[in-house]
């Protein structure tokens, strides 16, 4: 156990925080992208849907969790401020106009199911179910841009690699969103959905090498980054996953193709993570070691999450206990 | 093009006023909200279970516009106070940090099996859900009132330098955390919450009231109206007093915190002994209209009210003049006028709850079309109280963002220009103002669809003891 009179100048246990906590920062991010991520997936798909019944079915089976997994979004803008606030603010206002792009998407994204539901005429309807697909397709777009920018410290909003990750991104939530729905679908919604799947992984997969083969090209710093073991690794699991999820897809594996989306989600944000480490915010030249807050603070967030984080494990688990299997019909308030 | 200093405050003021009408809806309803629900299970009664249901599609509206406002909120420091968040984010990140993981994750799991789940899951874990919300989002106020009562009353830190940058280092969490402003926040904030609902129930309560008994028209779901009505009725008893009460001794330890917010709350130029209380307030030429000092007024009001009150009752008690801070002031007539019209507000709000009270006692709540219209007149009060408690809080304490640290014009982002600041800030209004259009609209539709049909049903300790499936569709 640690002394408490130590908690001041000591890291606890003497545990490498900084980058502990850059790698809680990028968990946090993968969880959101993860969660959220099958919500934008779904709403990408409620374009594809012309039938009522089941656009209805897209939006019961997103309802009782959106709330939940837009929540880890705010912990990693917290987490992000409390942990490394000069990232947050060197990052945030350089990336000023992206930013507010990113939260008018996600606040049309968080309105428009809400909205939908309240009233039933056809109009009304149309025009909330096109925000609900506009703000599923702009957040993820967006959010992929700002994170190349900030991998590769790019200092103006529209970067060929930002577009190129934020299609990517794209993809990547309809390849989870189908995984998803899988889970929660019967009958012929779910046979259809195989074929969006497998359509989405494949443009995936041509995103990632066309970045990846790009950051070859142009960048010398990241080039070596990109053949570090924990990279290479990342890399290679992101094609096994690949597989697993196009298999299982077609072997009707709901839960493993379910798991590799996610798998796919934390892989490329762990690749993320790893060609940026050291560095945290490289446009500012902020290192992990140099932006994190003093040891006094970090010791304190440290065991908050500790006891949290958890904690957030057992609501998550109730939640998606409870509302586990197909969705049934007129679940409502 | 607008100043990004000017620009950038005026959205943060813009954005933090829409949004925080939300969860004073959240928070005012989740004790309401465990209440119904615990009713609903241990009686079976349909009144239990439609005020429920009607008022949880209230809160999941309310909850789904406070996300999507309080996320841009939480970003907004760093692209637009980049300065401040940087020299602050040890102290104010962590609080954020924490009502994130502690609070919000809690609330928004939950709500999920709250308002979706009462098919799937038993009574206890129901019960369990509604409590876990209202818990949650009380304990976002916990932490949000933290980091603002720091940025009120800073202590527990240390200025060092980083990076090279001036930057605030906690050197003592339980100084910092533990801030003497916090209670006095969160319970008046807390209670201004539940008051604010209580009036939006009874309100809404009695103008169905007052149409049914008063105009004659048949309306459907009486009985539920007038439950509601009392309901609205009874917290504001218990919340309206408490109000005035704490909020007196909140504004004492204003008075010794923060001098110079309270001469501003009081207009105090001067140095003075014997400053009156002033009830209304006007400067006597039309050129200072916007500068209520003191000494210019003409004015009605208590000798030695504002001493007496500063003070806790001697009326011949000094307060410290406006005149005697160094700098830029803040906008005096803004916080004076704020502070009187929600010190007003929370005396009408005593004087309905007394009225409304003693009508009900002698058994004629539901006959006097009088009380009726001054309720349905005062849904929106509370809110509106709400509203200039924190413009008083907020705007009282400029120039500082960090009382005495920091102004708030050095908090701004350094690389901000105008261009970008503007933009972002016409975009917020035109949104926000249409956040607000659709938020009234939807509620408001809610409300003329009333309560479910739902009738009495025995208790069962089963899943699926909810009696019929109705929707409120066209």
């Amino acid at each position: 156990m640690t002394d408490p009179s130590t908690l001041a100048s000591e890291p606890l246990f003497g545990l490498p925080l900084a980058d502990v906590w850059f790698g809680l920062l990028f968990f946090i991010f993968s969880m959101f992208l993860f969660l959220d991520g099958f919500d934008f997936g779904v709403g990408v798909l409620f374009a594809t849907r012309e039938d009522n019944d089941e656009r209805e079915q897209l939006l019961s089976a997103i309802g009782p969790f959106w709330d939940g997994n837009e929540v880890w979004l705010v912990v990693f803008g917290g987490s992000m401020f409390a942990a490394f606030p000069s990232v947050y603010a060197n990052l945030f206002s350089r990336h000023y106009l992206l930013m507010f792009a990113i939260l008018g998407a996600l606040l049309v994204r968080g309105l428009a199911p809400e909205m939908y539901e309240q009233r039933h005429d056809d109009a009304w309807q149309q025009w909330w179910g096109r925000a609900f697909v506009v703000g599923s397709l702009t957040a993820p777009f967006f959010l992929g841009m700002f994170t190349a920018n900030w991998l590769l410290g790019a200092k103006t909003i529209v970067t060929l690699p930002g577009l190129v990750v934020g299609l990517a991104v794209v993809a990547l939530t309809v390849v989870d969103g189908v995984a998803f729905l899988r889970l929660k679908t019967r009958g012929d919604l779910r046979d259809d959905l195989r074929i969006d799947g497998y359509r989405a992984l494949g443009a995936y997969l041509v995103l990632v090498v066309l970045t990846i083969g790009y950051i070859y090209r142009t960048d010398l710093a990241l080039r070596s980054a990109l053949f570090s073991i924990p990279v290479l690794i990342l890399v290679f699991a992101t094609i096994a996953l690949a597989g697993v999820y196009a298999a299982a897809t077609l072997l009707d594996r709901y839960y493993v193709a379910f798991g590799a989306a996610a798998g796919l989600v934390f892989a490329l944000v762990g690749i993320v993570a790893g060609l940026m480490y050291p560095a945290i915010d490289r446009a500012s030249g902020l290192t992990v070691e140099t932006a994190i807050v003093s040891t006094l603070q970090l010791n304190l967030m440290s065991i908050g999450t500790a006891i949290l984080l958890p904690l957030i494990f057992v609501y998550f688990g109730v939640l998606y206990t409870a509302f586990s299997g197909p969705i049934k019909a007129g679940e409502s308030y | 093009m607008i100043d990004p200093v000017i620009a950038s405050r005026i959205q943060f003021a813009l954005t933090t006023i829409v949004h925080i009408i939300f969860p004073v809806m959240s928070m005012g309803l989740a004790p309401f909200l465990v209440y119904f629900t615990w009713k609903d299970i241990r009686t079976g009664k349909a009144i239990y279970e439609q005020l429920r249901r009607f008022w949880t599609r209230i809160f999941a509206v309310s909850f789904v516009v406070g996300t999507v406002t309080g996320i841009v909120l939480e970003f907004e420091f760093g692209t637009n106070f980049a300065a401040f968040s940087t020299t602050a984010g040890e102290l104010f990140g962590g609080p954020l940090a924490l009502e994130g993981m502690m609070a919000f994750m809690l609330e928004a799991t939950f709500l999920g099996i709250f308002v979706f789940g009462r098919e799937r899951v038993g009574n206890a874990l129901y019960m369990v859900s509604a409590v876990a919300v209202g818990l949650g989002t009380w304990l976002s106020a916990v932490w949000i009132l933290i980091a603002n009562s720091w940025m009120q009353t800073p202590q527990g830190y240390e200025l060092t330098t980083k990076n090279g940058q001036t930057i605030v280092e906690l050197v003592d969490p339980v100084a910092a955390y533990a801030n003497p402003r916090f209670p006095w926040m969160f319970v008046h904030m807390q209670n201004a919450a539940v008051e604010s609902v209580a009036l939006f129930m009874a309100g809404i309560g009695a103008y169905f009231v007052f149409r049914h008994h008063v105009w004659g028209y048949s309306i459907e779901n009486i009985d539920f109206w007038e439950t509601t009505l009392k309901f609205g009725l009874l917290a504001l008893l218990i919340t309206a007093p408490l109000q005035v009460l704490h909020g007196d001794l909140y504004a004492r330890h204003i008075v010794e915190t923060q001098p110079q917010k309270f001469a501003a709350m009081e207009a105090v130029w001067e140095t003075d002994s014997y400053v009156p209380e002033y009830i209304i307030a006007f400067p006597t030429s039309i050129q200072d209209l916007l500068d209520p000092r003191a000494k210019d007024i003409f004015g009605i009001g208590f000798p030695g009210g504002a001493s007496w009150l500063a003070s806790g009752g001697d009326a011949q008690a000094s307060i410290q003049g406006l005149e005697e801070f160094d700098g830029p002031q803040p906008p005096v007539a803004i916080v004076f006028w704020s502070f009187r019209m929600m010190v007003g507000l929370g005396f009408w709000f005593i004087l309905l709850a007394v009225w409304g009270g003693y009508r009900w006692w002698r058994g004629e709540l539901l006959e006097d079309d009088l009380l009726h219209k001054a309720l349905m007149a005062s849904t929106l009060l509370g809110i509106v109280a709400v509203e200039l408690g924190w413009i008083v809080t907020e705007v009282g304490r400029q120039p500082w963002v960090i009382q005495g640290v920091l102004r708030t014009n050095e908090g701004v982002s350094p690389g901000l220009t105008a261009a970008e600041a503007t933009a972002t800030l016409v975009g917020f209004a035109v949104v926000y103002l249409g956040l607000l259009i659709l938020y009234t609209y939807v509620i408001a539709r809610i409300i003329r669809a009333g309560p479910p049909d739902v009738h009495d049903h025995a208790v069962q300790d089963t899943p699926g003891t909810s009696s019929s499936e109705v929707s409120v569709d066209d």
